[in-house]
């Protein structure tokens, strides 16, 4: 590319100190993409099944309740509230608000927490009511 | 790209002025995501079964497959913006940039197709006999 050698770049990831405001920010980047690719071909999968017959949806039902199916879905489920939580905090930034440090900060842990929660409470009540 | 005049050098790295219609579609769609995800999810969590049975009638009805077709729109269309931003950050080679989204337009495009299809398929045939 067209850069210039002798002028300076401004400092990058690697000299800032780790803390939860870029960890929710990369994670935010890594569940979003998870969700464009497993997430979603999952329910493209899922719909074909159920679109092409009963031989088809069984193979699916089987491949997504397999140790492996579980896991995936569990993460898939995880990665969206993630999403859906770190989403909710960009709209917030978006507007300008929430860039105080501590504010900053304060948000950045707590959204794990809650999409850790709503995941649970999500396969809660899957294992509950159809087991 | 020229290296004489400045013009010369700059034509073809900047904006394109597509950035803020990106932008702000990527935050239409973020909200429509979320509306039509959680309804999924919520839906999802609480039918009756999941079985073939089950998930054929409930897709079957009318108020179920738009909402389901219109969920697929809106997510697949997030996650072609989203999925371009992050090529564009990490996919440094120009012509390996271009092929990579070229691939995303074509994942984007078939996988909406395909699931559109499978709900059209359902709701068209009616629930399962």
């Amino acid at each position: 590319m067209a850069r210039n050698n002798s002028r300076p770049l401004s400092p990058h990831l690697t000299i800032w100190k780790w803390g939860p405001h870029m960890a929710i920010s990369i994670l935010h980047r890594i569940t979003g993409n998870g969700l464009a690719t497993v997430g979603v071909m999952g329910v493209v999968w899922w719909l074909m099944a159920a679109a092409t017959g009963p031989d088809a949806y069984a193979t699916f039902i089987k491949c997504a309740t397999s140790p492996i199916g579980y896991l995936v879905m569990i993460g898939i489920s995880w990665f969206f509230f993630q999403h859906m939580m770190s989403g909710i905090r960009h709209w917030v930034l978006d507007m300008g608000a929430g860039y105080e440090l501590h504010t900053n900060k304060t948000w950045s842990l707590v959204i794990p927490v809650l999409s850790t929660l709503a995941t649970i409470a999500l396969w809660a009540t899957i294992f509950a009511g159809k087991i | 790209m020229g290296n004489g005049t400045g013009i010369g050098r700059v034509r073809g790295l900047g904006s394109a002025r597509h950035g803020a219609g990106h932008w702000l579609t990527h935050r239409y769609t973020s909200v429509s995501n979320l509306l039509l995800v959680l309804w999924l999810v919520f839906n999802l969590a609480t039918l009756p079964g999941l079985d073939y049975e089950s998930v054929r009638n409930w897709i079957a009805n009318p108020l179920v497959a738009v909402p389901l077709m219109l969920m697929l729109v809106s997510v697949f269309w997030h996650l072609r913006l989203g999925m371009q931003v992050m090529l564009e950050d990490y996919v440094h080679d120009k012509g390996l940039n271009f092929f990579s989204i070229l691939l995303l337009n074509f994942y984007t495009i078939a996988g909406a197709a395909a699931g559109i299809f499978a709900i059209a398929k359902i709701a068209f045939e009616g629930a399962a006999s």
